[in-house]
This record gives structure tokens, C-alpha cells and sequence, in this order.
């Protein structure tokens, strides 16, 4: 296998932080400690991590209403994420912006988006900046969305723009299966959704979603044509997400349970851990230990949330603009 | 039931009405299955009205009811055809119904939340508003579309909006916004039998309040307020959930020895100047109650209308409680600062009855 030790270790420990940030922060919401909605993307680990693999702080993702995930593989801190599902001043967004709307600049971040389709062409704007540049090698758009977001004109817009621009992007199309209850084989109109690409004249690659091995090689090859300066891929990476749609989302309504555990049975996290211990590519010791350390962080990140400040009222005003000359006070 | 007696559902017109307690919701999804039992060129489309559909047998599921349960049941009842389950795909659905619409069907649109109008906004401001207009009346759209609106969910800034100022704005578009379940029942009806584009929006935190709401079927006109409360101190302007939230600071007003009067807009665009007029000239103060942004929205047009034509009979400038002009935050505490609150209200009213 064509991947170091480090990345081996980074790709299990990214991996197991997004599985037990979701659970813990579900545990969490269900508790009543979220201010508000959450959407977990337990069961999705390989398409973040194994696309993240290949950046740096250096290159922007665009992220969705399922964004933990995109979160965490693009480095971002846990203790920040936490609090700011529980709506803290220490929060990554100082508590204004939840769960849907995790972002953070300095790691190339570009925001989870609770529209739709909306960040897609975000990244694809990232993407431009890079060429009107000249840091398409050090500087990649990637855009993750969902398999309903794909019905977005937006989607197929931002599609011809990179193509006709040439621009260093990827449009990773995580298909779960389903937009809330609605299946992908009801609301979308081709087998495979990376079919659309060809229209777009660039690249599409079906990749089993569920095999961050697969997801790795893909996006590595997508990445390097995009530093190349060889425009954007399209990558359908088949996945699964393994609780509801959001935190009080009842599954059994609109899924099989032979469908939940078929994909259980292929799951990203045991599918890594049987293959580098076939390979000998890691201990078990090593990834307990790893395991272990994440349970840390995780009951560090819900004691940090718990135990952080509100943020001040007063902050409800701030930042509605870079500059503005009148009061921004509600007329009371 | 005559309107002018629905107008005033807790007064007169009331006494010996058949009737019953129903929740907001509930009582939606009634009046869309009678409109559709009345009329079949009515059907619906939006994201999961359908609610997902069995992989071996296709048959729809239901599994949610629809957004807010809006549609339970109708899938079961009118088949798939007539409760269209859409793709994410707002820029194009919302353009078909103004299409069908057209074409003569009367298309009803549920576009869960308030806020993604935004993405089909081009359809309803250069399509469905237009049309009829500047194809030099030849045509007419029967086009029926809502969506759930407000704060107070933890659902942060994009799922939060009450920006139907901007809707109202258009000219061609009708606007209402029922504010319990009685309203609810009768500006649905009357928005579906309507000729012409109606948006429908519903507050978020309306859906689960319950109301009496008479068993038979009537329509509210478009463009008619009523009395919620009649007073002779103060008039209490609101909309949507800010009836609610007026309701509220004048059963606090009242403790202290204030008459205030409500008065439930219930139509946006076109909206009743003349109980606005009415209630100004008896009461003489008016509180504008908004949880729209305040810039050029729905409050300070009823503002400039109360100055313009109850000038003379204003003890007191007219006063206005909105939210503040920023996005609406997600943390609870700073939306709870963003919505206008009754203590706002009551603390308004003092002020400007110079009450300490
Ligand atoms: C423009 C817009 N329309 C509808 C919604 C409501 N909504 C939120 S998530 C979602 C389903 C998205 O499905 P998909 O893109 O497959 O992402 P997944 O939830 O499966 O991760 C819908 C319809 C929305 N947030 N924005
Ligand atoms: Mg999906």
C-alpha cells in the first residue's frame, strides 16, 4: 500500500474522532445540551477523510448541513466544535452559528452551509482565487454536497463554470441514499450521479464511499489533476449515514433494517482496521491506543462545552458588517 | 358564516358557531385535503411531501408527513400524482408550478422553510408576479406557495428568516400570514380559490398552538385585518406570531391599568389600511409589532401609511418593536434578544404613554 505510517495514523485517528464526535454529540443533543438541530454523518467517515488526506490549511472545502465531518477532516478542534453546538461564547463561530454553521479560515475551511447547495460554488470560488493567483499547485477548491443537493441548478452551474474556467476543483458528491426520507433512486435521474460529469467535460468517478482506501486513491488522483492545473473531477463516493437524517429522525420509517446493517457490515472504521492488520501495517495496540486518546478528547470537548461561558447579548450586533454608520439595534 | 363575522372570531359572530379546539397544523392539512376535494386542478408539490418511497414496491411511505406534517395522509388519499414529491430543486419546481399555473392547474408549493424562497425567487419575482402584467392581461397565475418562518428554534440563520417583507414588496404577489389556527383555515382556502400568486407564511412557533376554529368551511378575504382585542389606549399592530407576542403585552398592559387594542394585519400585500386608520383614530398611540428586520419592511410601511392618514389624530410618534437588522443568531439567548418579547412591547407602550 502507497500510503506512510503518519497518514495511515492520521487517516484512523480522523476517522474515529468524526464516528465518536457524532455519537457523543447526538448522546449530547438528545441530553437537551444542543441549542438546536443536528445532523450526524456517522457512517460517512472515508469520503472527509480520505479527500483531506490530500490537503493543507492552504486548500478550502465547502461544507453542508452534515458538516461535522468535512469539520474535523479539514483539522479543525473538537473542543470548538462541541461548544459551539451547545451555542458558547468559546464556540468556533462565538455561539452564533451552531451546528449547521461551522467554519474556520484559518484551516481552509469555508463553512458548513445549511442551504442546500449553496457552498458548492463557494469552493469553486476558492478555486478561482487560486488561478487568478497562480497557486492552483499549493491551493484546490473541493466542494462536498449531497446526493439531493446534486438537484441543485446551482450544482450544474458551478459544473460548467470550473469546466469552461479550468478550475482546481473537486465535486465530491457524498450519496448517502437518500435526501431526509426521500431515496436518491426516486429523486435522481441516472444511476450514477458522476455520470452527470461527462456533460461537463470533465471527469467522473464512482467510488465506494464506504472504503477510505478507494477514497484515497481517487481523490489523490482528482487532487493532483487539479494542482496540475488540469481542471475539476467529479467524484460520487457511495456511503451510507447511520442514524436519521437529523438527531430526531425515526430511520425505521422510510429504511430497511437489512439495508442499515448491510452497510453496517461494510463499515469505513472496521474496514481500515481489518486491512492494515491483514497488512501489517499497524498494531492493535496502535490503534487502541489512538481509540483511546479520542475518548479523552471527546469527554474533554463536552467538559470544555458544558463548562464554557454564554456569549455576551451585546454580540448579537457585532459583525452584521465589516463597517456600517447607523445603529444596528432592533426598534424597541 | 358571513366574513365580516369570521373577521371576529372572539367577538359577536362567534356565539352558537360549530367548532372545536385544533392544532395550527392539524387544521393546515385539513383545509389543503378540502381544497383539494373541492377543486381537482388543485395539487401540491415540494422536498418529501411524500415522504420517501418503498425500495420493492415504490408505494410512498409517508415517513414524516411532509414537512411540519403538513401533508399526512394526502399521499395515501390523492396518489402521487396530485402530492408531486420534488427533487431539491427549488430555481425549478417553483418555475413549473408558475408554468402549470399557466396552463390552467392551481398548483399549491410547500417550500419548507421560509428562507429557501430565496432560491426560487427569480421564478416568483420575474415569472409569477410578472406574467400576467406585461403579457397585457392575457393570462393569469393560481399559483399557491408556503413556507414556515421565524426564530426561536435554535435554527440559526438560514433556516430562521421572516424577510416576507420582500415578497410583499412585489408587486403582483399576495401575501398573508395567518397567525392561529382560526386565520390559518381561512386565508389557505381563500389563497388556493385566489387568481393570482398568494404566498402563504406560516410562523414556526404557531404550528403546535391550538385555537377554536369553527367547523364550517368559509375564506377570509385577502387583504382584511380584525380586532383580537379592542381597547381604547393603545393600538398593538401584529403579524404572524406577533399577534401572538401583542396578545400577550396586552393582558400585561391590562394588570397595570392599560386598555390596549390588538389588531391582526393577516394579509401583507394587499393589507387593510382602514382598520389601521380605524384603530389609530379611536386609540391615538400605535406599537407596530414586527419580527421581520426593520429596513424597508412591513412595519415601516405601516408606519408611513398611520402618518400619512391618521396624522392628525396621533397623541405620539408611531412606534415600532422589530428584531434588530442582523441575521438571526443561533445561540438561544441571542435569539431570544433577537425576536420581539411582550416585556418589549409593554416597556414601549410605557414609554410612550409616559408610564414609569
Ligand atoms: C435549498 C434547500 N432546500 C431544502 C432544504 C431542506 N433540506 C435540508 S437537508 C435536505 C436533504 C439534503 O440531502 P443530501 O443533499 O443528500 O444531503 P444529506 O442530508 O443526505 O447529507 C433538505 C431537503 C435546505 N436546507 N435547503
Ligand atoms: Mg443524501
Amino acid at each position: 500500500m502507497d500510503i506512510s505510517k503518519e497518514k495511515l495514523e492520521w487517516i484512523y485517528t480522523t476517522m474515529y474522532r468524526i464516528r465518536r464526535f457524532e455519537e457523543t454529540m447526538l448522546e449530547q443533543t438528545l441530553k437537551g445540551n444542543s441549542m438546536g438541530v443536528a445532523h450526524t454523518s456517522d457512517g460517512q467517515e472515508a469520503p472527509p477523510t480520505g479527500i483531506c488526506a490530500h490537503l493543507t490549511d492552504k486548500d478550502w472545502i465547502g461544507s453542508t448541513h452534515r458538516g461535522h465531518g468535512h469539520c474535523i477532516s479539514k483539522g479543525l478542534e473538537t473542543d470548538k466544535m462541541m461548544a459551539e453546538v451547545f451555542g458558547k461564547a468559546t464556540g468556533q463561530c462565538g455561539g452564533k452559528g451552531g451546528s449547521m454553521h461551522i467554519a474556520d479560515f484559518s484551516k481552509g475551511m469555508l463553512g458548513a452551509n445549511a442551504i442546500v447547495g449553496a457552498s458548492i460554488p463557494l469552493a469553486v470560488g476558492a478555486a478561482l482565487t487560486a488561478k487568478l493567483k497562480g497557486i492552483e499547485s499549493e491551493s484546490v477548491g473541493v466542494s462536498f454536497f449531497g446526493d439531493g443537493a446534486s438537484s441543485q441548478g446551482v450544482l450544474h452551474e458551478s459544473m460548467n463554470l470550473a469546466s469552461v474556467w479550468k478550475l482546481p476543483v473537486i465535486f465530491a458528491c457524498e450519496n448517502n441514499g437518500y435526501a431526509e426520507a426521500t431515496p436518491s433512486w426516486y429523486a435522481v435521474s441516472a444511476e450514477d450521479i458522476a455520470s452527470r460529469a461527462e456533460g461537463y467535460g470533465m471527469p467522473g468517478v464512482v467510488v465506494d464511499g464506504m472504503d477510505v482506501f478507494a477514497v484515497y486513491d481517487a481523490a489523490g488522483e482528482a487532487i493532483a489533476r487539479a494542482r496540475a492545473g488540469e481542471g475539476p473531477t467529479f467524484l460520487e463516493l457511495k456511503t451510507y449515514r447511520y442514524h436519521g437524517h437529523f438527531h430526531a429522525d425515526d430511520t425505521s420509517k422510510y429504511r430497511k433494517p437489512e439495508e442499515e446493517a448491510y452497510y453496517k457490515n461494510l463499515d469505513s472504521i472496521k474496514h481500515f482496521e481489518r486491512t492494515v492488520l491483514k497488512q501489517k501495517l499497524m498494531t492493535e495496540k496502535k490503534l487502541k491506543s489512538i481509540r483511546d486518546s479520542i475518548e479523552q478528547e471527546m469527554l474533554h470537548a463536552v467538559e470544555f462545552a458544558l463548562n464554557s461561558p454564554m456569549p455576551d447579548i451585546s454580540t448579537l450586533y457585532d459583525d452584521v458588517y465589516v463597517n456600517y454608520s447607523n445603529p444596528i439595534l432592533g426598534l424597541r | 358564516m358571513t366574513t365580516s363575522q369570521a373577521n371576529n372570531p372572539i367577538g359577536p359572530g362567534y356565539e352558537g358557531v360549530a367548532g372545536s379546539e385544533k392544532r395550527f397544523r392539524d387544521i393546515f392539512r385539513d383545509t389543503l385535503r378540502a381544497e383539494m376535494l373541492r377543486d381537482e386542478d388543485v395539487f401540491l408539490m415540494g422536498e418529501d411531501i411524500s415522504g420517501g418511497f418503498d425500495k420493492d414496491t415504490k408505494e410512498p411511505l409517508d415517513a414524516w408527513g411532509g414537512p411540519f406534517a403538513a401533508t399526512k395522509g394526502l399521499v395515501q388519499e390523492f396518489g402521487v400524482e396530485r402530492i408531486r414529491d420534488a427533487p431539491i430543486s427549488e430555481a425549478g419546481f417553483v418555475g413549473a408550478a408558475v408554468g402549470s399555473a399557466l396552463t390552467g392547474m392551481r398548483p399549491v408549493v410547500d417550500l419548507m422553510y421560509f428562507d429557501f424562497v430565496t432560491v426560487a425567487f427569480d421564478q416568483l419575482l420575474s415569472n409569477a408576479a410578472k406574467s400576467r402584467y406585461m403579457f397585457g392581461g392575457q393570462t393569469k397565475v393560481p399559483l399557491t406557495l408556503f413556507a414556515r418562518s421565524g426564530a426561536g428554534t435554535g435554527h440559526a440563520a438560514q433556516h430562521s428568516e421572516s424577510f416576507y417583507s420582500m415578497l410583499a414588496h412585489i408587486p403582483g404577489l399576495k401575501v398573508v400570514v395567518p397567525s392561529d389556527p382560526y386565520s390559518v383555515k381561512g386565508l389557505l382556502a381563500a389563497a388556493i380559490r385566489d387568481d393570482d400568486p398568494v404566498f402563504v407564511v406560516n410562523d414556526k412557533k404557531l404550528i403546535n398552538l391550538t385555537g377554536f376554529v369553527p367547523d364550517e368551511e368559509y375564506v377570509i378575504e385577502l387583504g382584511k385585518g380584525r380586532y383580537m382585542r379592542r381597547g381604547t389606549d393603545v393600538t398593538l399592530v401584529g403579524m404572524s406570531y406577533t399577534t401572538v407576542v401583542c396578545q400577550k403585552a396586552a393582558d400585561q398592559l391590562a394588570e397595570i391599568g392599560i386598555d390596549a387594542e390588538v389588531v391582526d394585519m393577516m394579509s401583507l400585500s394587499p393589507f387593510d389600511e382602514d382598520i389601521l386608520i380605524e384603530s389609530v383614530t379611536k386609540t391615538h398611540n400605535v406599537v407596530i409589532v414586527d419580527e421581520d428586520t426593520p429596513r424597508a419592511s412591513m412595519s415601516s410601511e405601516f408606519a408611513a401609511i398611520i402618518a400619512d392618514k391618521a396624522f392628525d389624530h396621533l397623541d405620539a410618534p408611531v412606534k415600532r418593536v422589530t428584531a434588530p437588522h442582523t441575521p438571526v443568531p443561533y445561540n438561544r439567548d441571542l435569539e431570544q434578544e433577537f425576536m420581539p418579547q411582550p416585556g418589549d412591547v409593554v416597556g414601549t407602550v410605557k414609554n410612550l404613554l409616559g408610564r414609569e
